[in-house]
This record gives C-alpha cells, structure tokens and sequence, in this order.
C-alpha cells in the first residue's frame, strides 16, 4: 500500500495505540495536519501554546501510563516545546514529541522556521531524531514509542522534514526494531536481592523511601505488600506521592526541603535504607555529608546511572521495582519494628502541634492554603486525581491532599516547572476521564499557561481548578522573607479579575474568601457538569513549614 | 650528555608522570548520525574532564569505536561509563587496564632547520625515535611520529631547542590485544 509520510505518521500512530494527540499547526507539519483528518479516531486537541501541548502530553502520559503525543511545527512550534520536554526528561515522563521541519534541502541554511531541532533537544530528551524520508517514518515511530515508555521513560522527539511527510512509499508496519545498545535490565540480580533480604532481615531500623519509579512501574501493591509484612515505615518522595495511600499504617510521610518532620529526622536514624525508584535528589537529602549516615542503602533503580550518583549504595540493584519486589518480598521475615514506628510517633505529635493544626484549623484571619486543600480532599474523600502547579501551592498540596488512591498525584518535580498544572491537569483528565480532576495552581503559575482555558472549554474538559491567590509568587516570596531580610524583589503580584475572566473564557467561577462558605465552594465545583474555577483568596504573606534550610542536614529540619 | 641517549628519555618519562591520573574509556557505538554530538554534549553537560578522543569507524561500517581518555579516579570512569550507557547508540563502555590493550597515538612536528647543523642532528634523533621525516622546506622540516604518549611527549621536548613551529597530535587510540 502506498501512502504519504503524513498517512504513514498517522497509521504508525493508530498502531502504537495512540487516542490523543496535543498539537498546534503550522507552516512545517501542514501535510500531517491535512491527512490527520482522514484519521477521525486520532482525536486531535488544539492547545493554545506548544507549552501547553508538551504537559498535556506529560499529564496524560501520567495518569495514563501510555506516551502522550504532541504535534507541533517547526522552529518556534518545536522551541516552544522545550520546557515541557526538558520537564518530561527530569521527571521520566513518556511523551512522544513529532516536530515538523523545513524541506531537506533548505536544512542548514536559516530557512523560514528553521531551528536545530535535534540539537536543541539533545541534552533534554531521551532520544531523538531527523527524519529525511518517507520511508523512514514508520519505523522511526515505532522506535520511539518503544524507548518513550520502556526502560526509565522520557521524552523522544522526531522531526520531520516537509518533503519526507510529502514523499509517497511503501507502507508497512515494521514488526521488529533493532536497538542492540538498549537492553533496559528489568530483572533484578538475584544474588543482589539476597543480599538486600538478608540485610533488611536483620535490620532494627529499616526505611523505605519510594519514589516515582514505584509508580511508573505500576508497583503500588508490591510496595504495600513489602512495608506490610517486614513492617517498615514507608516514607515517599514529591513524585512518589500516592505510591501508598496516606491512610496505610506503614506510611509515614513526606520526604524533603518542606516533608514531615518524622521521615526526615529518620533517614539519619534508620539503619538500613530502602530506596525504590527515587534518584536522591537535593531536595530529599538535604546536606549530603551527613545523609543516612548510619544506613546500609540498597537502592534499586531501573537507570543504572542512577546507582551511586548521588549517594553511594552499599546494595545496588538494577531492575524494574514490581520486579525486584517480587523477588525480595519471598525473603523477607515477618516481623515487627513497633519501637522504630514510635519514634516516627514523636515528631509527629510536634508537627502536628507546630504546622499541621495552625495550617488546617486556623481560628480567624484569612483563609490558609493548607485549610483549602485539607477541606478539598475531605470533601473529595481523598480520591480525586490531583495535579499541583509550583511553588507554595505544590508543596501544600502534597502536604494536605489525604491520597487515598494510589497512583494519583501528578506535578512538575525535578523541572519544577510553573504553569505546569493547568495544561497538564486538562491532559490528565483526557485520559483517565472517569476521575475527578482537580488542579491546584498559584496565581502566578496560573497565568504562565492562562491560554489553555479555552483549550479546555473547547474540548469540555471537566477538570476543577483551585487557584490559591496569595497575590505572591509564594515560594520566592517565603525565600526573600527568610534569606535575603524580606526584601519582596518582583514577587508581588498584580493580578487580573480572576473570575471575570475565568467567566470571559466560558468557565463558571467563584471567589472564596470566608471560612464559612469554603465547602459550599467546592460542593458548587463538584455539583458543576464541567470545568469550573474557584479562586481561594488565601493570606498574603504564609510561609510553608517545616523546612529544611539549602545546605541544612535532613535532621535539621525547622517547624517555624 | 648526549642527544638522544636513553637517560635523557627517561627523565623525560619521570616528568611525564605528573600528570593528572588519566583512565582511557573505550566506547563502541552504533553508527548513526548525531552519536559524536551526543557524547561530547554529555561529556560537557557532566563536566567530565576530557584528555582526548578519537573516533573512527570499525572493521564493520555500522560501528564506530571511541578512545576517550578521561582525567580523574576509578569513581568519575564510572559515574562516565554508566551516563554514556543511557545513550541509545552506545553499545558498549569498558575501561581497560594498560597491559590489556595496545595504545598509540599520531604527532606531526614541523620543527625550524635555521640553526647550522641541526637538519643533521634532527634526522639522527628522529632515527631513535624511529619519526619518519615526511617534508621539507628550506627552513624547517616536518617529522611523523607514531607510538605511546610517554614517547611522543619525549620527542616533544628533545625538538623543542631547534624551535617547534608546529605540533599536533591525535589522541590515543587503543586496541585490545
């Protein structure tokens, strides 16, 4: 059968199981756009800016689990791009980006929309490449949605020239790929894995810190199943949020810069430390010198390259987490650790004296951010899909959601990227249409992808949004106030009538500033048949607490 | 002393010695577009320091072999080899030992012949290096000259007093043996 490299695109795609694609047209990708409307079961979702189309993808990629897909054209469609493919690569996100790309022979001499698309993306994605021909596109699509989502995910680009979506060949599915430099170790070394039950085994104080690998590799129940039966307190990172439910007793908190109290001052006191699908990151150890000081660590990561970059591992393991879990859990005793959970015990009757109670049950003043999110989640009993922007907003959400669903948490972790959560709260949504979506943004960040709401009115995407107006760029603000003498450099806000123009957009809004009318606020959301917005006005000048100050130990970590 | 004796060379040797520890990475990739720009955007992006590198295609077209010499102790060789495995391309990385391999690398020195005498005692220091002399100009004379680093930066400094107009040199580059 002879098609066109822009059918071609579309049959490989309809192959890989693609529904969605995230794009926006222009002069480079015209022919995949012309032939996309032979495809009606490609469903096509114009954004309103290539950002929005990348964390689109990312969102639904995440609450999925399949590589999202964005469409986008040359030059300025392919930079705009970047972000959330950089943001994708530091967060393992599967998302399949097909960029379109001047005709081959004006390539390299400053064509009209012409941008190194391969070399800009280089260093932020996962794999990438330039597609000349027809001919090649087939199996190029097939390769890269094999490397988007197998191994530790990320972001693959393909480009393709004009000519090459114009070029008439051959058609036909390739069945096999080679890619004898890509054998993504799944298995764990059994040998290894002996050496980790024996040392949990004998262990007093282990701890479990799971991160997002638990969830790429869908193993939740491995985890739980793990924690429960050698009875070890399970601490998650900001992207391992919702591995465990809040609510499961070995879970025991937040790890991180603004965690929980417990899990942070137990990382220097736990012997031995189990570290599934996280990377180590500053923001989780705080100072290295002194991290987990007196732990034995088995890390187990599916990227070698992960084991020992940060922080050496005693017991390294190179596997997919439900696998290796799988394996170690036979081996591991039954015990009890009582005395180790009920240290965790006493730091939290601290924090939630200090931080939690003040945050969610202030007697007067404004409302709190913790507050908003703490009566969000009990109203939603804890079961919505949640997505966060960055900043304030982000880390309370972690900190006040009640998960009590796995697997239902999506930010912008590593990239830390503002505007993320809109877009990807839309794109969330789009996949996993079953669940209620809510998406907590600050007002600045909700005016980095502001344009996406017609996005979503367009498509009748029935996501809630929370903006926590704080009239501050929160978290920069907390900074200025604590390390640079309250000295407010650009982080003031001078904001739009949010709910005139959430109304101008076409979605339904409401201010909440009262305590009294929060619920009813929410209630009115939930009650809505589609997208609705609430703007919260929360107090201006909040700080997110506890804290662990940059260059401080884990155990360092402040409640006021 | 005289040019060119074996004391002289091995001195030379002795002040080689110094030189930041160095570990020589060999790296075979599959051989599409874009691998060189991928590795060296990866050497940079990790701040690894770089002694040098060669590529060249192998005895099979589809792949292409790296000598990468990188400064720097057991830890960075491997925090290197694990970085250059997530590149897709990257077939294999190994780090020899030194009595595994054989390793060479290629200098052209274009060295001044003003002096009197000295297109005489060139040529007979170029024979105990067993350098080619490969052109010749009026006043000055280009030598080639295969072999160990130890070697050529000993050639190196026995040329230097003619006057070296010019030096390049490949890097090393390594087979097992």
């Amino acid at each position: 059968m002879k098609l066109t490299g822009s059918e071609i695109l579309c049959e490989s795609l309809l192959r890989e199981g693609v529904e969605v694609i995230f794009g926006y047209p222009g002069g480079a990708i015209m022919p995949v756009y012309d032939a996309l409307t032979k495809y009606p079961k490609l469903r096509h979702i114009l954004v309103r800016h290539e950002q929005g189309a990348a964390h689109a993808a990312e969102g639904y990629a995440r609450a999925t689990g399949k590589p999202g897909v964005c469409l986008v054209t040359s030059g300025p469609g392919a930079t705009n791009l970047v972000t959330g493919i950089a943001d994708a690569m530091m967060d393992s996100v599967p998302i399949v980006c097909v960029s379109g790309q001047v005709t081959s022979n004006l390539i390299g001499g400053d064509a009209f929309q012409e941008t190194d698309v391969v070399g800009i993306t280089t260093m932020i994605s996962k794999h990438n490449y330039l597609v000349m021909k027809a001919d090649e596109i087939a199996y190029t699509v097939k390769e890269a949605f094999f490397l988007s989502n197998t191994g530790r995910p990320g972001p693959i680009v393909i480009d393709i020239t004009k000519d090459a979506q114009f070029g008439i060949t051959e058609y036909q599915y390739p069945k096999k790929i080679y890619l004898p430099g890509y054998q993504p170790t799944l298995r764990g070394n059994d040998k290894q894995i002996k050496k980790a039950a024996g040392v949990i085994n004998s262990s007093k104080r282990p701890f479990i810190l799971a991160g997002h690998g638990v969830l790429i590799s869908h193993a939740e129940k491995e985890l739980a199943k793990l924690a429960e039966k050698a009875h070890i307190p399970v601490g998650v990172t900001l992207l391992g949020m919702s591995a465990v439910t809040k609510s499961h007793p070995c879970y025991v908190g937040f790890l991180g810069m603004h965690g929980n109290v417990s899990p942070n001052r137990c990382t220097n006191e736990a012997d031995v430390i189990i570290a599934l699908g996280m990377r180590f990151d500053d923001r989780v150890t705080g100072r290295l010198s002194d991290y987990a000081s007196r732990a034995t660590i088995i890390h187990v990561d599916i990227d070698p390259a992960e084991l020992g970059k940060n922080i050496h591992a005693h017991i390294p393991i190179v596997g997919d987490i439900k696998e290796v879990l799988r394996e170690l859990i036979p081996s591991v005793n039954e015990t009890r650790h009582s005395t180790w959970f009920s240290s965790f015990k006493k730091y939290d009757v601290l924090e939630k004296e200090k931080v939690i109670e003040p945050e969610i049950h202030p007697r007067d003043g404004k409302l709190k951010m913790g507050e908003v999110i703490r009566t969000v989640s009990e109203v939603t009993n804890g079961k919505a899909l949640v997505i966060s922007d960055v900043g304030q907003n982000q880390m309370m959400t972690a900190r006040y959601y009640n998960f009590e669903t796995t697997d239902s948490y999506i930010t912008s972790g590593g990239l830390g990227t503002m505007g993320f959560g809109v877009p990807a709260g839309l794109g969330a949504k789009v996949g996993r249409s079953e669940k209620e979506v809510w998406v907590f943004v600050g007002d600045g960040g909700f005016q980095m992808t502001i344009q996406e709401m017609t996005t979503i009115v367009q498509e009748k995407i029935n996501i809630k949004i929370a903006i926590l107006n704080n009239g501050f760029l929160g978290m920069v603000r907390q900074w200025q106030q604590l390390f640079f003498d309250k000295n407010y450099s650009q982080t003031q806000m001078f904001n739009p009538d949010f709910i005139k123009l959430s109304e101008a957009f076409g979605i339904p809004a409401v201010k909440i500033e009262k305590r009294e009318d929060l619920v009813r606020g929410i209630e009115k959301a939930r009650k809505t048949n589609g997208p609705f917005l609430i703007e919260f006005v929360v107090e201006n000048e909040a700080n997110v607490f506890p804290m662990i100050p940059t260059g401080a130990s884990v155990d360092e970590i402040r409640v006021e | 002393m005289k040019l060119g004796s074996n004391n002289y060379y091995i001195y030379i040797i002795m002040k080689m010695k110094q030189k930041p520890e160095t570990s020589t990475l060999i790296v075979t990739v599959q051989n599409r577009q874009g691998v060189l720009f991928k590795i060296s955007g990866l050497i940079r992006k990790r701040q690894f320091n770089i002694a040098s590198m060669t590529v060249s295609k192998t005895e099979n077209p589809e792949i292409s072999q790296f000598t990468i010499v990188v400064e720097g102790d057991r830890s960075i060789v491997e925090k290197m080899s694990k970085q250059l495995y997530r590149i897709v391309e990257v077939l294999k990385v190994s780090d020899p030992n030194e009595d595994e391999i054989v390793a060479r690398e290629l200098a052209m020195v274009k060295v001044s012949t003003i002096k009197v005498g000295s297109k005489m005692e060139i040529s007979m220091i170029a024979d105990n290096f067993r350098a080619k002399v490969i052109n010749i100009q009026p006043n000055s004379m280009m030598l080639e000259l295969t072999g160990d680093e130890e070697k050529i930066d000993a050639f190196y400094e026995n040329m230097k007093k003619y006057g070296i107009r010019e030096f390049v040199r490949t890097g090393r580059t390594v087979l097992y043996k």
